[in-house]
């Protein structure tokens, strides 16, 4: 069952996230960017990370994505233009896009050490209460860093993007 | 019995109750409204109109689906089944009561109980803009894109203050699980006042419960904050290109989601279905008695009709009434019946809520809907939660 629903979300997650490259509408590829969120969430979910399923829920197929959507209606951005491609673009962007691929693979296998295959259902950490309990205990100097740092991230984009008062 | 015809059989008899309560919420919410601006509301279809929501079904549903021609058509169709579909797969971690023994099958009157169902039911919530902003962009209409964009914005905006309004109460509770919820408000302070959130130590959470009320009025673009269907400006807003099964999804996901956080508010704050007070002062006679005034009141207008028509069914429905206070009184079926009668209780005294705002209040200006969100929601949020951590903490 659970290899079942992981083949399902798993496919979807890739075929939404070649379906955002192609589509040409930027709400289309907003839309696919949601589904792969979506699809993350739930493999989230089959591996036992409760919260950080829900999160990803929340925050980015919820929150962030629907600022998306909504910043692109708001601008209304029509279809985008394809402009004309150079001949080595069209034949070559597919090997090389091959190469890469199988280098990036070759390291991963290289440098990264053997591990266990992954198994649904044993990690048993990923609840509320574990998450809690590391991010005040353990982290709790990194994550109120980062919500500094992202509080000055907004305070520069309102600074930068606020009109001149004369 | 096999966990799966068990699960199937739960959920078809949720979804057959689902399903009913939104068609007949529909014409509660229109007799309601009539009888508070002194009119007598639906009454030609079947007596007092009780056939009314059978036949605006069927009235949808043959009625022509137009496709409009300039619309995006992915996203038209998309639109009203995300919408339905985050509205109604929420009830599926909502409990409903305690555990029942029905002939030897033991089960939980719940479709299943999540550890995380506080955060899947504010996941939904946040998977449900997309229904609204999606139909007013794909509709290709100046009205539908202003509608989809407000209600984007109201709800993003109010998603904020409801999430902290829900945290306090968890703070206290320290659970995510609404069954483990229930249970962490059962019991009485004195022997008589109930352990529900809004009155249970250090921090009663009357004021969250405030916020979290407010907030979902404009979560499910209800009056007053019904900004994007503000028919005098934007003809209907986001569906206003919608017609047939379409547009009844869209009314079908709105009454969905009233009725999915009036039971979170009932889950939250009022202790779901622990009676208001012990059984020992007789909490488990209440149902009794008021079906047993209902059907007073039936018999006592039956016999002095206001119109001739009354003679016959006003009777008819106390003798119902009648019925079903005996069924309260039958031991076996009280145990499973008690709690399912508070819950439904809680559930519907907020929904009458709902729909005595809607029939009083006048809607809000944009600029203050958003005001009010950012300047007096976030902030009582913010100090609700913070003197509730602070006392949890000390405590």
């Amino acid at each position: 069952m659970d290899a079942i629903l992981f083949l399902i979300f798993a496919t979807l997650a890739v075929a939404c996230a070649v379906n955002l490259v192609l589509q040409k509408h930027p709400i289309a590829s907003a839309i696919s960017l949601v589904g792969v969120m979506g699809s993350l969430a739930v493999l989230y979910l089959l591996l036992g990370g409760e919260f950080i399923a829900m999160a990803q829920l929340i925050v980015y197929a919820g929150a962030i994505m629907v600022l998306f959507v909504f910043v692109i209606m708001l601008l209304n951005a029509g279809i985008e233009q394809r402009t004309g491609r150079r001949l080595w673009v069209t034949y070559g962007g597919v090997p090389m896009l091959a190469v890469l691929i199988g280098m990036a693979a070759y390291i991963v296998e290289r440098a990264l050490p053997p591990t266990e295959a992954v198994r649904f259902g044993t990690f048993q950490h990923g609840n509320a209460f574990d998450i809690g309990e590391r991010l005040f205990k353990v982290y709790v100097l990194p994550f109120e860093a980062t919500s500094i740092l992202i509080l000055v991230a907004i305070l520069g984009a309102i600074v930068l993007a606020r009109k001149e008062i004369s | 019995m096999n966990f799966l015809i068990l699960s199937l059989i739960k959920a078809a008899v949720v979804a057959f109750v689902l399903m009913t309560t939104l068609a007949y919420l529909q014409w509660i919410e229109r007799k309601v409204i009539a009888h508070i601006q002194l009119r007598v509301g639906p009454r030609r279809v079947g007596p007092h109109g009780l056939l009314q929501p059978l036949a605006d079904v069927i009235k949808l549903l043959t009625k022509e689906d137009i496709l409009p021609s300039h619309v995006n058509k992915v996203f038209y169709f998309l639109a009203p089944f995300i919408a339905v579909f985050f509205a109604l797969i929420a009830i599926s971690v909502i409990p409903f009561g305690g555990e029942v023994n029905i002939g030897g099958v033991k089960t939980m009157m719940q479709l299943t109980d999540l550890n995380i169902g506080v955060l899947f039911i504010l996941g939904l919530s946040g998977m449900g803009v997309y229904g609204v902003a999606l139909a007013g962009w794909a509709s290709n209409n100046k009205y539908a894109l202003i509608g989809g964009l407000r209600s984007s914005a109201q709800m993003i905006s109010y998603e904020l203050p409801m999430a902290m309004a829900i945290a306090a109460p968890l703070l206290m509770l320290n659970t995510l699980s609404f069954r483990q919820l229930v249970d962490a408000q059962s019991g009485f302070y004195f022997g008589f006042i109930p352990r529900w959130t809004i009155f249970q130590g250090p921090f009663p959470q009357v004021i969250s419960f405030l916020l979290f009320g407010i907030a979902v009025f404009a979560e499910t673009n209800r009056v007053p904050f019904d900004l994007p269907e503000a028919e005098n400006e934007l003809v209907a807003g986001f569906h206003v290109e919608y017609s047939s099964m379409k547009f009844a999804a869209f009314f079908m996901a709105e009454y969905a989601n009233m009725v999915t956080v009036s039971c979170v508010a009932t889950l939250l704050f009022l202790g779901g279905w622990q009676p208001l007070f012990p059984a020992e002062y007789g909490s488990k006679y209440i149902p009794t008695l008021i079906f047993l005034f209902g059907a007073v009141m039936c018999f006592y207008h039956g016999l002095n009709p206001v119109r001739a028509f009354d003679r016959i069914t006003l009777p008819v429905a106390g003798v119902v009434f009648l019925g079903i206070a005996g069924i309260f009184l039958v031991p076996m079926l009280s145990t499973i019946l008690l709690p399912l009668f508070w819950f439904a209780a809680k559930v519907g005294v907020i929904l009458f809520v709902y729909m005595w705002v809607r029939g009083t209040l006048p809607r809000f200006r944009y600029d203050q809907l958003m005001s009010f969100a950012w300047t007096f929601m976030f902030p009582a949020a913010v100090a609700n939660l913070f003197v509730t951590a602070l006392l949890v903490a000390l405590s």
